[in-house]
């Protein structure tokens, strides 16, 4: 698909599932100024919402700070425009899953590719599933090993993971809501 | 006696056991009845809605199911990133196209008049704190406290309506009811770095350490929250914060459940004191104990 096409199919997807029209941004960068990973990111929030407006969803996409914002609602609270950013990054985060977009910093993919595996699964956390399956898919093994044995006295995690019994309801759930994003993306 | 339709959520049994306890030995002693969703699944914080809002909203809906079915009206959560999902979720019914979308998710109708509400709420309704201040047999009055509400609880404002989002406070009112002071400090509502807790560890690191050197600066003897995440992040990784040469933390940080329970004079044990990796128990060696009743 080229670029041009692929770019005009996420906005639409964005704009329709989020709600929000990024023309309503005029800029004012109060979301970049709140915003508490602004050091660490690449494109601040104010960055990604022009590059919406530019027709540039290419730039959104690929940029770390889509991956590392984590939804904290600073920006959407001090918006004069009352533009919904945390729904926009969710909204691009799910295009960029749904056409296999490698994400610019994996480690927080993989991190929701094993949190929603599962819940899928299981119907509830499973922190040491979580944190076995993260350090695996991540190649860093040792992370928060340092915690386990802490957790573990505390009974803070437990070995044995907790069952939803309507495993079934909570999988059908999934396989909608995913069929749906599928469908929606590739509109 | 008050009741109430209540979701834990998967942390009140697991990292954030002492949230669990705390709240239910504080609602005990209250008289406020919580009756726990049967089956209930993960809302999906935080992963679900930033990956795919529909998973989010079906993951929610099922639990709504489930509230309404318990024939109660109002749904206590304690965990500020569950509650924030269920009103996102509530929010999102409001309009019919989306509704009938997360209804086809759902698999089934999906309540409307499901009032949800914080936990902290519920206890800082002003005829509750009376109850509280009424009942305190061990009054907090050495403490001083950082009172951290995180992002979920008060953000977006259109959405939870709860409180003030740049300065709320509830929690300042209930700490006070204990008798302890609530200390003025500027990161009441700044943001801990969340899920970003396995995958980017030093920015968590980071904000985290950001927000204890801000409650010690302000002479904080500890922190009181509402928010699992919150609390794993700042009590679990001061060790990581240490090591990482951030900053040399030793600040309890409690479940404002926690410091009601202690006022109260609920044991320790009962309200899972011993369950921090921070040491809990040398603060509160402050607070002169004196038999209930």
């Amino acid at each position: 698909m080229p670029a041009a096409v692929e770019s005009r199919d996420a906005l639409s997807f964005v704009e329709a599932t989020s709600g929000q029209k990024f023309a309503e941004c005029y800029q004012c960068a109060k979301c970049a100024a709140g915003c508490p990973l602004g050091r660490a990111v690449d494109l601040s929030p104010q960055q990604i919402i022009r590059a919406l407006q530019l027709g540039q969803a290419d730039l959104a996409l690929d940029s770390r700070g889509l991956w590392m914002c984590v939804g904290c609602q600073t920006c959407v609270t001090r918006c004069p425009c009352e533009v919904d950013l945390p729904r926009v990054m969710d909204a691009l985060r799910a295009y960029a899953l749904a056409t296999r977009r490698p994400a610019a910093l994996r480690e927080v993919a993989v991190f929701h590719r094993v949190f929603l595996e599962t819940v899928k699964r299981l119907g509830r956390v499973y922190e040491v599933g979580l944190i076995g399956g993260f350090n695996t898919l991540s190649g860093r093994l040792f992370d928060s090993v340092d915690l386990a044995w802490p957790m573990l006295v505390r009974r803070k995690i437990k070995p044995l993971p907790a069952r939803v019994r309507a495993r079934r309801e909570v999988a059908g759930i999934f396989a909608r809501a995913e069929a749906r994003r599928a469908k929606e993306a590739a509109r | 006696m008050t009741a109430y339709a209540y979701y834990p959520g998967c942390t009140l049994h697991g990292t954030a056991v002492e949230y669990g306890l705390s709240t239910e030995a504080v609602c005990r002693a209250l008289g406020i009845e919580l009756h726990e969703l049967d089956d209930w699944n993960c809302c999906g914080a935080s992963s679900a809605h930033a990956v795919n809002p529909w998973l989010a909203h079906g993951l929610v809906a099922r639990n709504m199911r489930l509230a309404r079915a318990t024939g109660l009206t109002e749904l206590a959560i304690p965990c500020a990133a569950c509650f924030a999902r269920f009103k996102e979720t509530q929010h999102a019914l409001g309009d019919p196209k989306t509704a009938a979308g997360i209804e086809e998710i759902a698999g089934g109708a999906v309540p409307r008049d499901l009032t949800v509400v914080p936990l902290i709420a519920i206890l800082g309704a002003p005829s509750v704190r009376e109850k509280i201040r009424a009942a305190v047999v061990r009054p907090l009055a050495a403490l001083k406290v950082a009172p951290y509400y995180g992002c979920l609880l008060t953000r977006p404002p259109e959405v939870v309506r709860f409180d003030d989002p740049e300065d709320p406070q509830t929690l300042d009112e209930i700490l006070r009811a204990l008798g302890a002071e609530a200390v003025s400090w500027p990161g009441k509502t700044a943001c801990c770095g969340s899920s970003l807790a396995l995958s980017c560890t030093e920015v968590v690191l980071d904000l985290s350490h950001r927000i204890l050197a801000w409650a010690e600066e302000a002479g904080a003897d500890a922190v009181a929250t509402a928010c699992p995440m919150c609390h794993s992040n700042l009590d679990m990784r001061q060790g990581q914060m240490r090591r990482a040469g951030k900053g040399d933390h030793h600040t309890p940080v409690y479940y404002f459940t926690e410091l009601v329970g202690v006022a109260l004079g609920i044991g320790a044990a009962e309200l899972g004191l011993s369950r921090h990796l921070v040491d809990a128990a040398t603060v509160l060696e402050r607070v002169p104990a004196r038999a209930r009743g």
